[in-house]
């Protein structure tokens, strides 16, 4: 087997562990933010309400940095998956995944600690 | 004695081609075969269709019926019929050589190509191995080896469809049963065919090749299998090598 | 050239396709939202009033169907998603249909509990 193909076969078989993995701690992570959702929504929601429950809060800060890190790598390879069996051909489209996962990681971040910290002021 | 007839649209033609319809009378206790029988005998003797042992066991006779592959020996034509009519074409996700016969030898090469052969070491002079019945892996192979190769499943799965170079989940489920084999001498060869983009991490669990398999095999669970061994392999290594 | 036939609804016309399907769709659309998720949630940067602003955004009735559907999404791709670590990583018991109709099911009590607790 050429390298070429050898190590994109060692790719992918990590790619799918990797998503399979990060799947497990979602699966986790989603049950309990549904929870936490359906709580929170009772009444309205305000960002009053929010910061109260989060703001200094560690517990949720690194349940939600690990929610969003496990999102970093889940979404990124399921999105890589549908455009390489849809668009086979098209690959400028693999740049895609790549935005995905980078809005994911700064935007996410920036609202744990947001959350986290109820402000640093404008 | 009124006869009903049954409006059946038949592909004739290869890759370019039309469906014709013809009229075949319907008898209770009648199988898509015999209705196709029954057009080449009767009506038009040009038309080309495969079958062999037409009691379920050979595989030769599947095509596509009302747009699912299936065994036309074991259809019944009162379980499938859509009022009186019936649609007839060759299996998908072959090429077609005329009318209802398909090509099959990139199933058949596929399967090779996945490693779906046996090879050991031992000869003749050697003691006969010994495979415990009750042991795991003689088990998981159990679950997979009745396959005869009739192409319903790789006529089923959008991703060969799709993908023109996956292997399909006959061959991946033949690869399966061989991991199993304890006596078998290549099965890093084996994971590393069934490895990369033509290979089982590309199966996405739709399922249709297990729920149509005419003798119930389940290529999903074999499939599901490699995919954890390969995974296994890539990252830590199995006990017959890394990837 | 051709025009022979090709897997149509018919070959797909399964509870398993259906759930992978739903599956598929769910997860592509809640990748689509995320990042606008994060990006709401990220206002908290600048004060429990710049994130009450964004939330009041929230509160146009479109919004409140959209987060409807989500709640719906995110369920199904959930528990389609635990069923698929089950094929994949559990003991073999089949495709696993009872976990399909759990998501259904699921999925529906998920979107009514919303629009029983939403505002």
């Amino acid at each position: 087997m050429s390298t070429a193909i050898h190590s994109s076969a060692v790719l992918q078989a990590k790619l799918w562990y990797a998503q399979r993995i990060s799947a497990m701690v979602l699966g986790l992570c989603v049950a309990i933010h549904l929870f936490i959702m359906f709580y929170a929504i009772r009444g309205g929601l305000t960002a009053g309400e929010i910061l109260g429950r989060t703001q200094g809060n560690w517990l949720f800060a690194i349940f939600y940095e690990v929610f969003v890190l496990a999102c970093l790598v889940h979404a990124p390879i399921g999105l890589a998956n549908i455009l390489r069996e849809n668009f086979p051909r098209s690959y400028g489209l693999s740049i895609l995944p790549w935005v995905l996962a980078t809005l994911v990681l700064v935007l996410g971040t920036t609202a744990v600690i947001g959350v986290f910290t109820g402000g640093v002021g404008r | 004695m009124s006869t009903v007839n049954l409006k059946v649209k038949v592909w004739r033609g290869a890759e370019q081609g039309e469906f014709v319809e013809y009229l075949v009378p319907r008898n209770s206790n009648q199988t898509v075969l015999d209705v196709v029988t029954y057009i080449q005998r009767k009506l038009d003797p040009t038309l080309s269709y495969r079958f062999a042992c037409r009691v379920g066991m050979c595989g030769s006779c599947a095509m596509t019926v009302n747009g699912v592959a299936r065994w036309t020996c074991r259809t019944h034509v009162a379980k499938i019929v859509e009022g009186d009519s019936l649609e007839i074409a060759p299996l998908n996700n072959l090429p077609v050589i005329k009318d209802l016969a398909t090509d099959m030898r990139e199933f058949f090469n596929k399967w090779k190509g996945a490693v779906g052969f046996f090879k050991g070491e031992q000869t003749r002079h050697d003691d006969f191995a010994v495979v415990k019945p009750d042991s795991e892996e003689r088990q998981l192979a159990n679950a997979g080896i009745e396959c005869i190769g009739c192409a319903v499943c790789y006529a089923s799965c959008d991703v060969v469809a799709s993908r023109t170079n996956y292997l399909g989940p006959a061959a991946l489920n033949r690869a399966w049963t061989l991991t199993n084999d304890v006596r078998d001498t290549q099965q890093l060869d084996r994971l590393r065919a069934v490895a990369g983009d033509a290979g089982c991490h590309t199966c996405h669990t739709h399922g249709s090749c297990t729920e149509r398999c005419p003798k119930q095999l389940e290529p999903t669970a074999g499939i599901s299998g490699l995919k954890k061994l390969v995974a296994r392999a890539a990252v830590r290594g199995t006990k017959w090598g890394k990837l | 050239m051709s025009n022979r036939p090709t897997l149509d609804h018919r070959a797909k016309s399964h509870l398993s396709y259906f759930i992978y399907m739903a599956h598929r769709i769910s997860g592509l659309l809640l990748a689509c939202f995320l990042p606008i998720h994060f990006f709401l949630l990220s206002q908290s940067l600048f004060g429990a009033d710049e994130l009450d602003h964004y939330l009041k955004l929230t509160d146009f009735w479109a919004v409140k169907v959209g987060e409807w559907g989500l709640v719906t999404l995110l369920t199904i791709h959930l528990v389609g998603g635990v069923r698929l670590l089950m094929i994949e990583f559990g003991t073999w018991r089949g495709l696993r249909k009872g976990w399909i109709q759990a998501a259904i099911v699921l999925s529906i009590i998920s979107g009514l509990l919303f629009l029983a607790l939403a505002d």
